[in-house]
């Protein structure tokens, strides 16, 4: 039964992202297709100066892009976990709908907002907080902004997910005994949902890395990511092995934080259950003394 | 004791946040002015110069086209990759899960860009064709993990009964599981649709030329074309379409499932 989806899979996502790799060790011909030897060519142009920059952007503007949705979801997930179950379901609804909505419309709608016309200037403007020059579009700040906009959902639902198990009298306990709510707020409850924390960081960070439309519709020519290069390189100078190639470094920077992650829970898992069969051990030799 | 109002005050800008861009979308394709920065009146002529594009219907066509094609197809996968994670748990499956979930955490340009390449190398013109295959491979993943959380609520027994008053499996699957499987296996349709309607990147990379879909014609038009009231229209139409699947989706996946023993003391002399 497991055949057909095996199959299919193997077909359009194994296949294809092996593809990618061996493509990256060839060469492009002059025709815009493939070479047919293998060769390290194209890595090494990878190397040269032009692409670290980029590759340096792509991770701080996706590490920034990270901590500002966290730092917004954790109230959030906070104020909706505390909830009564009906208001809960509604305002979890609310958080997603527009997740589901098109990407290139969100977007598009930022577009609008920072225009040098639009809403957000204006009422900038008017609260004297911008000159009347100020470009709000095009620059690596709007993808920052646009960027934790789309994202934000990716970050409250895990965090939600976790504070919603949590046992709130802990903090009601901390604050007895004299923790003010902050750092009740801060020892007690973020410890607790440290998990949910964890995967909020990935749903943000996986995305904000391989992200094309938002540094194409408002970041700037001096603003490009990552994205923008494999685009670049398919279609209009249609040099395919420098866009596997960069590709395949885009995987490897969204795989290795995956697998460290999944790693690190593994191994506290494994501790977590060592540590308690000591403990049951430790309680039952103690009975049978 | 008194609760700290911060998290509260905080929940509600954040929504504020996520919905300002939408309601200025939304009002200003009924605005006069053409960047929206102040209102200059109400007016519906955006939307009728939206609605007499013939190449904005064509692309609505497209998309519909597609998104159908691929909910199909990926419910008939889903469905049964659901049913083997459900069914059986063995190193196998271990690895069809992994298959399965993979896709839903890869950025989406590395699908569009891994899928291009595939089929250039097996030298398939990109067109239609193209785009329904890469949708599907996207929307299966969504559709299992739908219809998996459904079938953790299903009552086993219930095919046990089946088999035991005589059904054979496959009767008894498509007797007692299936009905009861369907709303999971609509919900998972539903957004399935939904997704591959809104798609942009992956559907960006194997559009190939003449090909456009309503996210692609909503790109070109905000890189070319002059005519932004319109593309707010657009965009607000896309937006209600959206929502109403979506709440539709919702609708499907809350409702209840019967279970075996609530039947047995409902129907039970005691």
């Amino acid at each position: 039964m497991s055949f057909p989806s095996v199959l299919w899979l193997t077909f359009f996502f194994v296949i294809p992202t092996l593809l990618v790799v061996a493509i990256s060790f060839h060469s492009a011909s002059p025709d815009g297709g493939i070479g047919k030897e293998w060769t390290l060519e194209t890595w090494r142009h990878i190397s040269n100066p032009n692409y670290p920059a980029i590759i340096w952007r792509t991770l701080w503007i996706s590490a920034a892009t990270t901590a500002g949705c966290v730092i917004l979801a954790l109230p959030c997930a906070f104020a909706i976990a505390r909830m009564q179950k009906k208001r809960r379901t509604i305002m979890a609804g609310l958080i997603m709908l527009p997740f589901w909505t098109s990407f290139v419309v969100r977007v598009f709608a930022w577009r609008l907002l920072l225009h040098p016309e639009g809403f957000l200037k204006h009422v900038l403007l008017a609260l004297g907080l911008a000159e009347p020059n100020t470009q709000l579009l095009y620059n690596s700040g709007a993808i920052l902004l646009v960027s934790v906009y789309s994202f934000l959902p990716f970050a409250i639902m895990p965090i939600y997910a976790a504070a919603e198990k949590f046992d709130f009298s802990l903090l009601e306990a901390a604050r007895d005994l004299g923790a003010r709510s902050f750092l009740a707020f801060r020892k007690i409850f973020i410890p607790g949902i440290r998990r949910g924390v964890i995967s909020a960081t990935l749903m943000v960070f996986i995305p904000s890395v391989g992200s094309y439309v938002i540094p194409d519709l408002v970041g700037g020519k001096n603003s490009e990511l990552v994205g923008n290069k494999i685009y670049q390189r398919t279609f209009p100078d249609r040099n395919l092995p420098h866009a596997s190639a960069l590709s395949a470094l885009m995987a490897i920077g969204v795989l290795v934080p995956l697998g460290l992650v999944a790693w690190l829970l593994k191994r506290q898992d494994r501790n977590e259950a060592l540590r308690l069969a000591e403990a049951n051990g430790v309680k039952q030799r103690g009975g049978a003394a | 004791m008194k609760r700290n109002s911060f998290p509260l005050v905080m929940l509600v800008l954040v929504l504020a946040f996520l919905y300002l861009p939408i309601v200025v979308l939304t009002s200003n394709s009924f605005n006069l002015s053409r960047f929206g920065g102040t209102w200059e009146g109400f007016t519906l002529k955006w939307y009728s110069q939206l609605f007499n594009d013939s190449q904005v219907w064509a692309a609505f066509i497209n998309s519909l086209l597609i998104a159908t094609g691929a909910t199909l197809a990926s419910c008939l996968l889903g469905t049964t990759a659901a049913l083997a994670l459900h069914r059986w748990n063995s190193r196998l499956q271990n690895l069809h899960y992994g298959l399965i979930y993979t896709p839903l955490v890869i950025p989406e340009i590395l699908m569009g860009i891994s899928l291009l390449l595939t089929f250039t190398a097996i030298g398939m013109n990109c067109g239609l064709h193209t785009i329904l295959l890469a949708h599907t491979t996207f929307c299966v993943s969504y559709v299992t993990m739908t219809v998996l959380a459904r079938l953790q609520d299903f009552d086993d027994s219930l095919i046990e009964a089946a088999r035991d008053l005589g059904a054979n499996a496959w009767i008894s699957f498509l007797r007692v599981q299936l009905p009861l499987l369907l709303p999971g296996i609509i919900s998972g349709g539903l957004l399935a649709f939904t997704l591959s309607i809104d798609d942009f990147v992956i559907t960006f990379f194997v559009a190939g030329p003449g090909s456009s879909t309503l996210p692609l014609k909503v790109y070109s038009m905000i890189k070319h074309s002059p005519k932004l009231p319109v593309i707010n229209c657009l965009s607000t139409v896309m937006l209600l379409f959206t929502f109403a699947l979506v709440l539709t989706s919702r609708a499907f996946q809350n409702l209840k499932q019967p279970k075996a023993h609530n039947g047995l003391k409902n129907g039970g002399p005691a």
